[in-house]
């Protein structure tokens, strides 16, 4: 079983069309050219810490942590639902559950704006029934709404996939030892679960710190995040230089808060990422 | 009452998913160009849609690329998680730290980074280019996947499968593999939703004459997304609908012979 | 899905068919053609066309520049024309070969981006302005001045483009929209923060939709969506403030990478030819910088000021120029901006 060579095609690829690749990125971090030949530089990642970038980053976190965090919350309950049925069609409403996603991005978001607009479906929906109408295209709220909507599947699939093969027998017996389905649900099912847990977290939060459709589809491009700075940089500025270090500094930024969550995951007997 | 309770939530959950699939479907019979005025029936734009070489191309391209990239990905990502949860904790963190790239970069730093390395190996633009960085952004998601059916995964089993004589490859097959079935299966599932609907890694790393449908859908964006691409939509969801239900009456009727055999 | 798998599949194999002959790639906004077009220059000139499209200059920019693509024609707009000529990515085009080209009206020749017109052709072109719901704002609109207008607060739509948001403030404030003076950057960047509040959304692509279903009550917008709108709303209304606007060109050049400039000048000179012109104006429904086309197309069309404003209305519109090392400037500014 201590054979890990099978890893090795997979750390090849990786080294070939990730670190090579992401090297080639962020050498523009760090290297300027003139007129006198390339030069090695810390200026662009100095301007990262400026108040003005640090603001954007720690929006981009926080509405990211948030959005993870509902999507876990609605996330958890679904993939429970999901994984005691019992049918053998239950497969089948896995697979409904990513369908959604197939069709595409934009098309999905101008359709949730189609919902969500001041004279939208909802609005009307709520005023035809007396109801104020709800205003929240163009909020961090709308902007949350759309990461939870994209994300969710994310979420709820691995948790489930590690659900559904929790020992029943397991369950029964913390049962039979009279455990209230709460303390069966804390002590037992949880902590077998956090492994699904970690990755859905890691599914979910990383692609929502980096997005830059969402908020400017569903915020107005009122809330500036750190993925529109760094798509700005790269494409309409053309400052590779501070676009690469931006996404540098927030490689290393999430990968960090990646390691010291994982420190939670006690359960894991093979401790955290670093 | 808790089953209601249980219905209801799946109910709701399902309904903010598929809310606005059903605005694209009805928009998709709108007469008007624009979603946002309702001028009348009709089913012309289904009519333009098969009309329209363009699309229909990069519908295959999408699809090929989809089934092709996240097939791959499956096999080489469980393949490396079995692996790497078999690693000794340095070099396991290292991985575990390198399968997060992919994700936790912005999908402009993939795609222009991939961009310049296959300009930089001389690999041309195209085909084979787009759906080598699909493999790539598709990886993570299936050993992610999978790497939580291992942890929970009995290791004495497999030591147990080698004490009673089976193969390796033999053990993994039949002893490891159907316990992480579900991860697999489930990390194919991310994949493919990664790939079908990537817009800028693909744009970045594709060539003349070769896109996908996102490629596709963006570029018209800046005149207005025609309602032809929600005729498309519906077809796709209608399609993949159609096939679930095949699939669903095909597996109770296998579950009945089963009952009725025993 | 069969079906469409096998509609898809035969459309693909067709295209890989036939003889060798000679490819030619164009590269063009999403739909921004007659597709009959290419389907008829195919047959008539034996040359295979690929046809790919992009979403926005600097997308296109960033794939051409780094070097992977050899298209023959592409079709960006004004400023990035002027930086792919100054960065030496384009090539001359020779006139000669491209007769059609007296067609394009003189007005359209030797402007900033190209000055003696050598690299480019220009293939559509339009206004920036300002689209309003009659029903909901107080007409007749002139100026730029009424984004500020506090009556309309939460009820404006700005452009999500840091280069247009600062050019219109420059211009309401008198300047130059492709001003580098840091104390005009200064005093447009103060108008823009303290418009913010007023501001419902920064829009891209979406205005259309948003105007048309009368979700705001202003917008800034491009000349060839506003016909749109305004046919799909008949209470918006598009004008061209006073103070002077941005007038934008697509034009057709041809990259240095391209393999077939022979091929790719046969490809320009026949979208310059009437019928075909014609065609593309008609799909697409910018204004053409084609003379004899405009003289075709129906009158109701070549009446309407949005599409075809009078001298007047242009009298001090610019056309972008490239920002080259202000860039950063413009982008910090912006930054500022939006991160408020």
């Amino acid at each position: 079983m201590r054979k890990n060579w099978i890893a090795y095609p997979y750390v090849v690829w990786m080294v070939i069309f990730t670190i090579i690749p992401l090297g080639l990125i962020f050498y523009y971090s760090f290297i300027v050219k003139d007129d006198s030949g390339l030069h090695f530089t810390f200026a662009h990642l100095q301007r990262v810490f400026e108040p003005l970038y640090l603001i954007v980053l720690l929006r981009s976190v926080k509405l990211a942590v948030i959005s993870t965090l509902i999507c876990l919350i609605l996330g958890y309950p679904m993939a429970m639902i999901l994984a005691e049925r019992q049918l053998s069609r239950k497969s089948i409403l896995v697979v409904l559950f990513v369908i959604p996603m197939w069709m595409n991005f934009l098309a999905r978001t101008y359709a949730w704006m189609t919902l969500l607009e001041k004279k939208g479906l909802i609005a009307s929906i709520l005023t035809s029934i007396g109801l104020p109408a709800l205003n929240i295209l163009y909020t961090e709220n709308a902007v949350m709404l759309g990461m939870v909507y994209n994300f969710l599947p994310f979420m709820v699939l691995p948790i489930y996939s590690v659900l559904s093969k929790i020992d029943k027998s397991v369950i029964e017996a913390a049962e039979d030892l009279g455990g209230t389905p709460y303390i069966t649900f804390k002590r037992i099912i949880f902590p077998k679960s956090l492994p699904g847990v970690m990755s859905g977290i890691a599914m979910v939060f990383m692609p929502a710190v980096t997005t830059f459709v969402i908020s400017r589809l569903l915020g107005g491009g009122q809330y500036t995040l750190i993925g529109n700075l760094i798509e700005q940089q790269f494409l309409t500025t053309r400052d590779w230089g501070f676009g690469s270090s931006l996404s540098f500094v927030l490689m290393v930024v999430i990968l960090l808060s990646m390691g010291i969550m994982s420190k939670y995951e006690k359960e894991s007997e093979d401790g955290g990422l670093w | 009452m808790k089953y209601a309770v249980k219905k209801l939530y799946t109910f709701l959950i399902f309904f903010f998913l598929y809310a606005p699939i059903l605005v694209l479907i009805v928009f998709s019979f709108n007469s008007s160009k624009s979603r946002a005025s309702w001028d009348g029936f009709t089913l012309n734009w289904y009519v333009e849609l098969f009309r329209d070489r363009q699309i229909m191309t990069s519908l295959y391209y999408t699809l090929v690329i989809a089934v092709i990239s996240s097939l791959a990905a499956t096999v080489m990502g469980t393949a490396a998680a079995i692996g790497i949860h078999n690693m000794k904790m340095v070099p396991k963190s290292i991985c575990m730290n390198i399968t997060y790239l992919p994700i936790l970069n912005p999908d402009i730093v993939t795609g222009i980074s991939l961009m310049l390395l296959f300009i930089f190996i001389k690999i041309p633009l195209g085909f084979f280019s787009m759906l080598l960085s699909h493999i790539t952004f598709n990886l993570p998601f299936v050993i992610l996947s999978v790497m939580p059916k291992l942890k929970q995964l009995d290791s004495q089993i497999f030591d147990a499968a080698m004490d009673l004589g089976a193969s390796r490859i033999y053990a993994y097959r039949k002893v490891i593999l159907p316990q992480i079935m579900s991860g697999v299966l489930t990390g194919f599932l991310l994949s493919f939703t990664m790939s079908i609907d990537d817009f800028v890694v693909s744009f970045f790393t594709t060539g003349a004459g070769v896109s996908n449908l996102a490629i596709t859908i963006y570029s018209m964006a800046r005149r207005g997304i025609n309602p032809k691409i929600n005729a498309l939509l519906t077809l796709m969801f209608i399609s993949i609908l159609l096939l679930l239900v095949i699939i669903n009456n095909r597996m109770s009727r296998d579950v009945e012979r089963k009952a009725s055999v025993n | 899905m069969l079906l469409v798998l096998l509609t898809a599949f035969a459309g693909v194999s067709a295209g890989c068919g036939g003889e060798t002959q000679k490819t030619l790639k164009v590269y063009n906004w999403g739909d921004y053609i007659d597709k009959s077009v290419i389907d008829d220059f195919e047959k008539e000139y034996k040359i295979k066309v690929i046809y790919d499209e992009f979403a926005t200059n600097e997308d296109m920019y960033a794939k051409l520049k780094a070097g992977g693509s050899d298209y023959d024609v592409v079709i960006p707009s004004d400023y990035m024309i002027k930086r792919m000529i100054d960065e030496g990515m384009l090539q001359k085009i020779d006139m000669n070969n491209v007769p059609n080209y007296k067609y394009i009206d003189e007005r359209f020749k030797n402007l900033a981006y190209d000055p003696k017109n050598e690299y480019s052709i220009p293939y559509m072109w339009g206004t920036v302005g300002i689209i309003y719901n009659k029903k909901m704002v107080e007409g007749p609109v002139d100026s730029w001045k009424v984004l500020w207008d506090k009556k309309y607060s939460k009820q404006i739509l700005m452009l999500d483009s840091q280069r247009d948001s600062i050019g219109i403030t420059l211009k309401m404030l008198g300047y130059s929209l492709n001003s580098k003076e840091p104390k005009e950057l200064e005093e447009a960047e103060k108008m823009l923060i303290q418009q913010k509040p007023l501001v419902l959304a920064y829009v891209g692509d979406e205005v259309k939709d948003k105007m048309i279903g009368n979700e705001a009550a202003l917008a800034v917008v491009w000349s060839g969506d506003a016909v749109f709108m305004k046919r799909e709303n008949k209470d918006l209304e598009y004008v061209i403030p006073k103070e002077g606007s941005n007038v934008w060109f697509d034009a057709m050049v041809i990259p240095k990478a391209g393999k077939h400039p022979k091929e790719a000048e046969t490809f320009i000179n026949y979208m310059c030819r009437t019928d075909v012109a014609l065609k593309n104006a008609i799909a697409i429904g910018y204004s053409t910088p084609h003379t004899e086309v405009r003289k075709q197309l129906p009158t109701e069309l070549t009446t309407d000021r949005t599409v075809y404003p009078e001298k007047e209305d242009l009298k001090n519109s610019e056309v972008f120029e490239d920002l080259a090392e202000s860039l950063p400037v413009y982008d910090r500014i912006w930054t500022e901006i939006k991160s408020k």
